[in-house]
């Protein structure tokens, strides 16, 4: 496909999204209005003209495979024929499986934490130095970055030649200087996983520190005068102060950043495609969905697990919803 | 009056301390880019920001270079590209004696012949009997390396490795991804906030529940459907509509949401006014909420914007891998694999897909945190 022709659709495509309310709503502009029944009858087809687009959306690409999903987990590679509780008793003996769900588990635990922990501290720093908004900017900006970005990012830090060679990766370089091997840090089961997690936290810290430093400006300047007043030290202040009051907020932050590390593909996939050890379950499931011609069936029991993790979180937000809604 | 205390200063150190951790991959990556490629595989980025001192091997042209001249046989050349900047300080003929001559001295091999070396790298190799080998003999040399930075790479990585192309590609998955969500949506969150009809409460409920759902789930059930589909029809089942249609469906729920909340902020007396006056949905949406939704609609589509710009997963399963097609993170992934070592080229390319999240970043931070901000309200 040539670069003008993939102007010229992109243009058809998001035109046709334009010309169809305008047309459509154009039209009912034009014939309704007249009197209460019509008007009535007006207002009702408006509503489906609104909604169709997006609610069709909806269904295709959300409901519909969240419910086929579930479905194909119970039938074969092919989704053909019903197997029942195969692929789950394949996935609770797959050695593979166990490997990325437990790595799952930890980047989990240490993904969100640290990450939260490093935006709350830095968001306190910065909020009391001049320079602190350049110093968030500067700390913010890996969340623009791709992941596959930050990959190549980090492999070059990471990168590793023999001994007898110089290092042109800085972790590398740093060892070798303090007079310790060289290291190819990504091949080395376990720790690997963390080296990975690095680059997540290096990333997702900006996120908790943008939020924190919005949520920081609404506490009571006269409670930390208070509190300074009394003699009481920064350190003091931020953990019997400013955890407490931002208690909401790092709850929040915590769940947002592990929805993202629940999903997690991209990182692993560019810097080790799961080798060494450091599979996830998103990539596993990639994997799946191709490896022997692709097999729907195991593909779909680890989209649904993935799926399990987040159940708790959006029962949460429902629940929370419906307290607003009575409100 | 501000004292300055130890606490202010430890503070500001420790600050200054994350700021550097944060900032210096990045930077790395992007001096790596506007080096010389030579280089780049032979020191670390951080020698280049000084001058530097380097210890080369090289091997001189053999018998096939050698010119007579003033009843001498001699060969000349260039041990490196002058414009490289490099200036030769010694030079040495034997791997355990790398320093042995300076600049102007005459080194004599064992077999008589001689060499000089000026600081550009020229040579001149001379022998009173005809050289007789393929191979050159080696110079060992020491020069002085000033920062010197090139755009080599970049024209290299565009036009050659296909990363142009890839960045057009992008484009053109990334602003109708962002776009048709934000036309849909909009007019889905106005029906949800302003409208009344049977169903609402429940439609919104299951937004909230999308809001969440990991888009694993979806991939198996869609791309059954785009073979399906393709089949059908007699048309490819991998597509940038689809592509666009796939990214619209991930991003609705957020965009939505983000929307619909951002609606509800609206006074209601405005709507209603508008009603009495005569106007009808459509009048009320054009005239009153798009004006007042520019702030709100630059954040969302700079959210979903950089979401789409920087997806792997949905580019990698619903695009061929083939240049027309191929989006600039699976590029990119692709050369790690195919090119792990071509440093020059991996972190060029990685700089290139970064331009326009970084362009986005400076420029318009102020909406992009506003959203981050506004998303997190719920999660």
């Amino acid at each position: 496909m040539t670069i003008l022709n993939l102007l010229f659709i992109v243009f058809l495509g998001i035109l046709f999204f334009i010309a169809y309310f305008h047309i459509s709503n154009y039209l009912l502009d034009s014939y309704g209005g007249k009197s209460i029944k019509t008007y009535n009858f007006e207002n009702s087809v408006r509503v489906v003209v609104f909604i169709a687009p997006a609610f069709i959306v909806l269904f295709v690409f959300i409901l519909y495979p969240v419910f086929e999903t579930i479905r194909l987990s119970f039938y074969d590679k092919f989704g053909r024929e019903f197997v029942g509780l195969y692929n789950y008793k394949w996935a609770v003996n797959d050695p593979e499986f166990r490997r990325s769900i437990l790595n799952n588990l930890v980047w989990l635990l240490v993904v969100p934490t640290l990450s939260t922990f490093f935006g709350l501290v830095i968001a306190n720093l910065a909020d009391r130095i001049w320079w602190g908004s350049i110093a968030k900017s500067i700390i913010f900006m890996p969340m623009a970055i791709s992941f596959v970005g930050a990959g190549v990012i980090w492999k070059f830090i990471y990168e590793y030649r023999g001994p007898d060679n110089t290092q042109i990766g800085l972790l590398n370089s740093i060892i070798v200087s303090l007079g310790y091997e060289p290291q190819a840090w990504l091949t080395i089961p376990i720790w690997n996983n963390f080296f990975l997690m690095a680059i997540m936290i290096w990333i997702q810290t900006g996120l908790a520190l943008v939020i924190f430093s919005a949520a920081l400006r609404s506490i009571p300047k006269e409670m930390l005068e208070a509190a300074r007043i009394d003699g009481a030290s920064e350190f003091k202040i931020f953990f019997s102060i400013i955890i407490p009051y931002l208690e909401q907020t790092i709850l929040v932050i915590w769940t947002l950043i592990t929805i993202i590390v629940l999903r997690i593909f991209d990182i692993i996939f560019a810097m080790t495609n799961g080798e060494w050890q450091t599979g996830v379950l998103a990539n596993l499931m990639y994997d799946w969905m191709f490896r022997g011609g692709g097999d729907s069936g195991r593909g779909s029991v680890l989209a649904i697990v993935i799926m399990i993790g987040v159940i708790p979180i959006l029962a949460w937000n429902l629940y929370k919803h419906r307290q607003e809604q009575k409100i | 009056m501000k004292k300055i205390s130890l606490s202010s200063i430890l503070s500001q150190l420790l600050l200054l301390f994350f700021v550097i951790i944060w900032i210096i991959p990045t930077f790395g990556l992007f001096i790596s880019s506007l080096r010389d490629k030579d280089l780049l595989a032979i020191s670390g980025w951080w020698t280049s920001l000084t001058t530097t001192e380097i210890n080369e091997i090289y091997r001189m042209s053999g018998m096939e270079a050698q010119v007579e001249e003033d009843g001498y046989f001699k060969i000349k050349g260039k041990l490196f590209e002058a414009n490289s900047g490099k200036k030769i300080e010694s030079f040495g003929i034997n791997s355990k004696k790398i320093n042995e001559f300076k600049i102007g001295d005459i080194a004599i091999f064992k077999d008589e012949s001689e060499v000089i070396v000026d600081e550009d790298g020229n040579y001149e190799w001379r022998s009173k009997t005809e050289f007789t080998k393929k191979k050159g003999k080696r110079l060992f040399t020491t020069s002085l390396s000033p920062p010197s930075f090139t755009l080599e790479n970049y024209k290299e990585v565009l036009f050659k490795e296909g990363i142009g192309r890839a960045f057009i590609n992008t484009m053109a998955v990334a602003l109708p991804s962002t776009l048709i969500p934000l036309i849909i949506c909009s007019f889905f969150a106005y029906s949800l906030t302003w409208m009344r009809f049977f169903g609402r409460d429940t439609l919104l409920a299951i937004i909230i529940a999308s809001l969440v759902v990991p888009l694993q789930m979806s991939l198996i059930p869609i791309l059954t459907i785009y073979n399906d589909f393709g089949a059908l029809f007699g048309v490819a089942a991998k597509s940038y509509p689809g592509v666009w249609m796939a990214h619209t469906g991930f991003g609705l729920a957020s965009t939505t949401f983000l929307l619909r909340n951002f609606l509800k902020s609206l006074p209601n007396e405005m709507m209603e006014a508008a009603k009495v006056d005569g106007a009808s949905h459509y009048d009320i949406f054009l005239r009153i909420i798009i004006p007042l939704s520019i702030p709100a609609f630059a954040s969302i589509f700079i959210l979903q914007f950089l979401w789409c710009w920087n997806d792997l997963l949905v580019g990698l399963v619903f695009l061929d891998q083939v240049p027309s097609e191929i989006i600039l993170t699976a590029k990119l992934k692709e050369l790690l694999g195919s090119r792990g070592e071509n440093w020059e080229i991996l972190t060029t390319g990685a700089f290139v897909s970064m331009t326009v999240p970084l362009f986005i970043f400076f420029a318009l931070q102020r909406y992009f945190i506003r959203g981050l901000v506004a998303g997190s309200v719920k999660g």
